[in-house]
């Protein structure tokens, strides 16, 4: 929430500059009275240069967002009227017995690109801060596919997984004497690989997040740790990790709530299946709004939004609260 | 002359960026090769993961579909043909749905830099007495995930509230919408918060009024910002799927990301991979010519986007 114009003014204060301040002191009326002039005069034009502003957020993102909430409680189709009926779709969601099944599935992804996709990105970032030369390729490799668009990636890697002997992977792993793997048939390996192919594409990004933060290390931490005789690994462990604390959590969380909106991966991977193993809540979402044979149930779809988005926003403040003192130290 | 100084700014180069590793420690042998046998372990993982599946597409998508399916990892059993990528461009209408994601792009790209230059101005230059209060509320839409947007702005767009345009089927409705980014606002205010005021006073007692304030002083001075925004406004266009494929329905009009899945059942595997590597050429050029922007911090725009 905003708070009152009163505080934000006073909080404005500081950063006027000391030479504006003075200026205010000195003689103070007469300055107010000439910015205001010149603000009242060309009032028109402000106006103009906000129109955009207030248009576009205006209809795609301010009325959207109070819009979905209203469509949570009512029952909305393209031809009637909208009709309120409380808490209906809300019960509606989570009576459906694939509510809870793409709720495990989306924890299920978090997890396990958490588990996949946290370590490496840190790994990689501390070895490349370490490089000398070429540097620039280091990160310009990691971060390539995170330009690739999803659906050439997705469309690429359902290739190379394969099912067959000779599928791409299959074949890999059989120089080593291992598969061949069923990948995205079979409902206990389709969420891994789909992990798999999610973590390659974000993983650059994390990368070079991860390298600005380490630059940020003070190198007389560094000095300090050599003179009291510290080992390489023992400095990473007592004094770069330390630093990366405040980083990591908030990547951390950044990644849980872009994992929580999974799409178009299980969507073109496997399109929720096989037996609804990867189906996740956002899929369930199209699933409601468009995908309906009896046309779209928009209500159920604002429901179950506006439950991930209350999840999220509650589930970031409480990691935000259970680890302010974490990242408050470094 | 230039060496020296060149050779100069290394040095000093060198001692300012002092990481983990110590001098002393460098020099030991032992310590020197471990690092380096990870170092170049490292650089064999990424080239081998990061770029791996880049060079299979290019090279798949010059090899024939029968080679291709019984022989993935082998490189070219029998020759290669550059003609696939003719036959995409020209018989599957690669070249029509190349051009409408090129089209979206400008157009997303155009209403992003409008957007977000002018509410950047406006906030930060302007000050109206609200601009704190209309500050304050587009950083609230950060904090709202994208998710609870898409069906009520699916409902807007179908229906525009007050103007009633059925934006369904037309490049508008991608375009609009886009300009709706609070992280390209924001980064432009605080970037136009950082512009030394004195030149605009300066510009105003010259006489230049709000609107050559904007263009010929703020703009101006803006490049940097400019071709950050830019830069990720593309690649994001790009990039999208899921908006696209709801609001335009009319294949003729489509952008590539909604074309090639559909277009995969019908199309000869070789055809199809080098329509696949057609789409990646110009997110890998433009990442190619503007590296400096991605690999400088810039990664967390792509990450809150999700």
């Amino acid at each position: 929430m905003p708070p009152s114009p009163l505080l934000r003014r006073k909080a404005d204060a500081p950063s006027m500059g000391l030479r504006a301040q003075a200026i205010a002191a000195s003689s103070a009326p007469l300055v107010r009275r000439q910015r205001r002039a010149w603000l009242t005069r060309d009032g028109l034009s402000t106006l103009v240069f906000l129109l955009p502003l207030l248009l576009i957020f205006g209809l795609f993102s301010w009325f959207p967002i109070i819009r979905s909430v209203v469509m949570s409680v009512q029952v909305t189709n393209l031809v009637s009227t909208p009709r309120f009926v409380g808490l209906d779709n809300f019960a509606n969601v989570l009576a459906d017995p694939l509510f809870g099944k793409a709720v495990a599935n989306t924890a299920y992804f978090a997890l396990l690109a958490l588990i996949i996709g946290f370590p490496i990105p840190l790994v990689l970032a501390v070895i490349m801060s370490e490089v000398r030369r070429f540097k620039g390729i280091y990160s310009a490799l990691a971060y390539l596919p995170v330009v690739i668009p999803p659906v050439v990636s997705v469309l690429l890697w359902r290739f190379f997984f394969d099912p067959r002997a000779a599928g791409v992977f299959n074949t890999i792993l059989g120089w080593v004497g291992l598969g061949p793997l069923p990948w995205l048939q079979d409902s206990g390996w389709a969420m891994p690989s789909i992990v798999l192919e999610a973590t390659w594409a974000a993983a650059g990004g994390t990368v070079i997040i991860y390298l600005a933060a380490l630059l940020s290390v003070p190198s007389e931490l560094y000095d300090a740790a050599d003179v009291d005789g510290a080992t390489i690994w023992q400095k990473i462990r007592y004094v770069t990790l330390p630093h990366l604390r405040a980083v990591l959590l908030i990547t951390l969380i950044l990644q849980l709530i872009a994992t929580a909106q999974l799409f178009t991966e299980p969507f073109l991977f496997t399109g929720g299946g096989p037996a609804n193993a990867t189906i996740t809540v956002l899929l369930l979402i199209y699933h409601y709004a468009f995908q309906n044979s009896l046309g779209g149930d928009y209500g159920m779809a604002a429901a179950l939004s506006v439950m991930l988005a209350v999840f999220l926003g509650v589930f970031t403040a409480g990691y935000l609260w259970l680890t302010r003192s974490w990242s408050t130290t470094s | 002359m230039t060496l020296l100084r060149r050779n100069r700014r290394r040095r000093t180069q060198a001692t300012a960026e002092r990481g983990l590793v110590s001098y002393a420690e460098w020099r030991r042998p032992a310590i020197r090769w471990t690092l380096r046998l990870i170092q170049g372990g490292t650089l064999l993982f990424l080239l081998v993961f990061g770029l791996g599946p880049l060079l299979w597409l290019a090279k798949s998508s010059i090899t024939p579909t029968q080679d291709t399916l019984r022989a993935p990892m082998a490189l070219f059993p029998h020759g290669f043909d550059l003609g696939f990528f003719v036959t995409a461009w020209t018989q599957t209408h690669i070249d029509r749905y190349f051009l409408n994601t090129v089209w979206i792009a400008l157009g997303s790209w155009f209403v992003q830099i409008a957007t977000a230059t002018t509410a950047g101005y406006a906030l930060s230059v302007l000050r109206p007495r609200f601009a704190r209060v209309l500050t304050g509320l587009v950083l609230a839409t950060l904090f709202v995930p994208s998710i609870v947007l898409l069906v009520p702005l699916y409902l807007t767009v179908v229906d525009v509230p007050l103007l009633h345009i059925r934006m369904i089927d037309s490049f508008w409705a991608v375009w609009l919408p886009a300009g709706a980014n609070a992280f390209n606002v924001i980064l432009v205010k605080r970037f136009f918060d950082n512009l030394p005021r004195e030149i605009f006073e300066a510009a105003r007692v010259d006489g230049a009024g709000p609107f050559r304030l904007f263009w010929s002083i703020v703009l101006a001075m803006s490049r940097p910002i400019l071709g950050v925004v830019s830069v990720f406004a593309v690649i994001g266009t790009w990039k999208d799927y899921l908006w696209p494929l709801l609001v335009l329905r009319n294949p003729d009009i489509q952008p590539l990301s909604v074309r090639l899945p559909t277009l995969q059942p019908t199309t000869e595997l070789d055809i199809f991979l080098a329509a696949l590597a057609i789409a990646t050429v110009i997110p890998i050029g433009v990442f190619l010519l503007f590296q400096r922007m991605f690999l400088r911090g810039g990664g967390l725009g792509g990450a809150i986007k999700g």
